[in-house]
Order: C-alpha cells, then structure tokens, then sequence
C-alpha cells in the first residue's frame, strides 16, 4: 500500500498544467491521463494484457473506452456540475447527469449485451472493464441511477465486487477517503 | 488502394463533424476506399437524392444516432477512436502509433485532450442544451472556456516533442485528432492561436497534405454548396 505524500499544488501544476487527476510519474515521465496513463502501463507492463487479441474485441473495448471517456464522464465531472448549479439550478443540473448516464448505458447495454462474458468482453478483464467499473460503480453510489434497464451493466458490477484489484480500487478504500464515509 | 477487391468500407459521415474528420483523415492516410454515406445532423433527411440516408437503418446499426460509423462487412464501429484504431490494427500501414512508448503516451495523451476534454464541450447537443436553458452569450462562453483549457494544456503537451507535426516529423494518431479540432476552432468558432504557435505550426503543416486536404469538411460531398 501507497504512503500518503504531503501535497503541494505547485509542484502538482508544474508536473500537470490542466491541474486534473489523475497523474502517472514512472521517473522522468509524467502522464496526466488516465486513458494514456493505462496504455503506456500496458505497453510497458504487457501482462496480463488488456486488450483482447481479436481485432473486432479489440474494438468493442476501445468503443465502449470511448463511451464512458467522451459520452458519460466529461458530461459529469465537477466543472460542469457547479456552472451548471450555478447558471440554472441543482434540479437542471441532476437531470442533465441523469440523461447523460442513460444515453451512455443504453449505448453500452446494446454494444456489450451479446459478447459479454462474465466481464465486459469475456471472461477476462480487459480496457472496457477498467473504465466500466468506476463509472457504474458512480452511477450506483453518487447519482442513483436505477440500473434495471442495463441488466448486462449490473451483472459486471457484481463480477467486480468479488475481485480484490476491484475492490482495493474503489474511491472508499483509498489513503484519502473521508472516515466519514 | 488497401482493400481493392474486398467488400468495400461504408462510412456514415457529416461534413462538418470533427469526429467524422478525424476518421476521413485515417482512411486516407491507409489509402482505403470507401463509400461516404451522408447523415445529416441538422436537418436529418434532406439532401442529394444519390445517397439515400435510411434513418431507420442507421438507428439499427448505431443506437447512439451518432456520427461517424463505419461499416466492414458484418463489422460496425460507432466511433471514431475505436475506428481509428480498428482501421490501424487491421491496415498496419503506414501505423498511426510511433514505436517508443513515451511518444505513445503523448499521442494517446494528445487524443484524449481533443477526445474527452474538449469536443464533448462543443458537440451539437451540449451547445443546443446550453442555448436553450441560458442564453447564446453563455454557449459562446463555454465552449470559448474548454478549447481555450483544452489547447493550453495541447500547447503544453506538444511544445517539446513536436516536429514537422505533433510529435515527430511523422503523422500520428494526435495529428489526426488536432487537425479537425483546430480547423474547427478557427472556422466555426474564431478562437484565437496566438497563444498556441505549436498548435498552430502542426495546422500549417497539414494544409500541405493531400490526405488532410481532401478530407476537410469543405469538401465532402454532402457539404453545402454555398460554402
């Protein structure tokens, strides 16, 4: 497990200018993407892989990557919440997240409903899952979105429950987590 | 041509769709035919009778009614990073990723920036939604706000390892991502690139390529002729 390190926002600016999290340092190399951030781990760390080798899984990995990063999650992230909040109100702002999240999920449901495995793509964990995960699990525990409709969403997110580098990963888990929670 | 003989690609495109740009540029950099299927976002049915559009059909094959997708045989792709990527896997050559693993990560960096970062911003049904409960002003604004953040952090990224082009003095998957956002950030959206000369430098260098030429919104073939 990770020390908790004294934070300055200055070096943090200096090493990432947009400020946003998270951010890789693998010694002189500083990556401030998640999604660039996991594939230079999986180019530098092949195993286990994380993306199929069938080019057309390949693809609904990258489809349902895509999904989540660019259709769901710039969509909710705490920038546009507060202007949202603040230029109209707290009931707009709830219902823009909600539609973004259905579109998203109806989206995923109909991409992963006939190849997925016990996870997103089979029976292993690929991309897909590693992006699936969080935002499901927000989906459940910050926005309360009624996941009936997305049976084959649900299904993973039991799947990730039982496995510990699911588990060990969830945002209540962390050195930071408010012990309120 | 790259698949000359095989069933030929279906691309289901709009002239002004950075996302569809970005996969124009792909398909022409591999030198693979395909069939431009025109899916009008504004208006939705009415244009030259030659490409029939199927509204029906295109919910069929992508749920999402998004633009761009790509048809390969039985295959359907509904996005433009995934295919990029399948068209790249698929047609190696010449490859959209550089070898060294540092480069690698600025590219997917650089795609990410354009992809989750600022076109999200800037897609028709956000600056409808912000019109509709604000005003036009605040539209304006935000997107003005996340491509001035989105290329500040581009101008940051690239500064040190651009060459000819954005990383190297290759085409990269970043090129294919900046050339449709910067071309966009200047014709529809009049943002200023004083402050992005690396952006700025990568754009001039693409105005010199056929590849990115031809697959300028301009001129496709559904893109109107009052331009």
């Amino acid at each position: 497990m990770s020390k908790v390190y004294r934070f300055d926002p200055q070096d943090f600016k200096k090493i990432n200018p947009m400020g946003t999290v998270p951010a890789l340092v693998d010694g002189d190399v500083v990556i401030n993407d998640s999604f660039a951030i996991i594939m230079y781990l999986d180019d530098k760390y092949p195993e286990p892989p994380l993306l199929p080798s069938d080019l057309h899984k390949r693809a609904v990995n990258y489809q349902a990557t895509s999904i989540v990063m660019s259709g769901i999650q710039p969509h909710q992230n705490m920038a546009l919440f507060r202007y949202l909040e603040e230029k109209i109100n707290a009931e707009e702002k709830t219902a823009w997240i909600t539609n973004v999240i259905t579109k998203g999920f109806t989206a995923l449901e109909n991409l992963l409903v006939s190849c997925a495995g016990k996870y997103a793509t089979g029976d292993e964990v690929y991309l897909a899952d590693l992006f699936l995960a969080p935002q499901i699990h927000a989906a459940f525990n910050r926005f309360q979105i009624n996941m009936e409709p997305y049976p084959t969403l649900a299904k993973f997110h039991e799947s990730y429950n039982e496995l510990p580098a699911f588990q060990n990963a969830v945002p209540e888990n962390q050195p930071d987590t408010p012990s309120t929670i | 041509m790259a698949n000359s003989g095989a069933e030929k690609l279906k691309l289901y495109s709009y002239w002004r769709s950075s996302c569809a740009h970005r996969v124009r540029i792909a398909l022409a950099l591999k030198g693979l035919e395909y069939e431009y299927i025109p899916v009008n976002l504004i208006k939705g049915d009415q244009f030259d009778p030659v490409y029939r559009f199927d509204l029906q059909d295109f919910k069929k094959i992508n749920p999402m009614g998004t633009v761009p997708a790509l048809v390969d045989g039985d295959v359907v792709i509904n996005d433009s990073f995934a295919i990029i990527m399948y068209l790249d896997e698929k047609y190696p050559e010449p490859p959209l990723l550089p070898r060294d693993i540092h480069k690698r990560a600025v590219n997917y960096q650089a795609m990410s920036i354009v992809l989750s970062g600022i076109q999200p911003h800037q897609n028709l049904a956000v600056i409808r939604y912000i019109e509709e409960k604000i005003n036009a002003e605040e539209k304006t604004a935000w997107v003005n706000n996340a491509i001035t953040k989105g290329f500040t952090a581009l101008e940051k990224l690239l500064v040190n390892c651009a060459g000819k082009h954005a990383t190297g003095d290759e085409i990269y998957l970043a090129d294919l991502f900046l050339a449709p956002q910067i071309h966009g950030a200047i014709n529809r959206f009049q943002i200023n690139m004083e402050p992005y000369p690396t952006l700025a430098k990568c754009y001039e260098s693409y105005n010199e390529l056929p590849v990115f030429q031809n697959a300028l919104p301009e001129k496709q073939p559904d893109a109107p002729s009052t331009i």
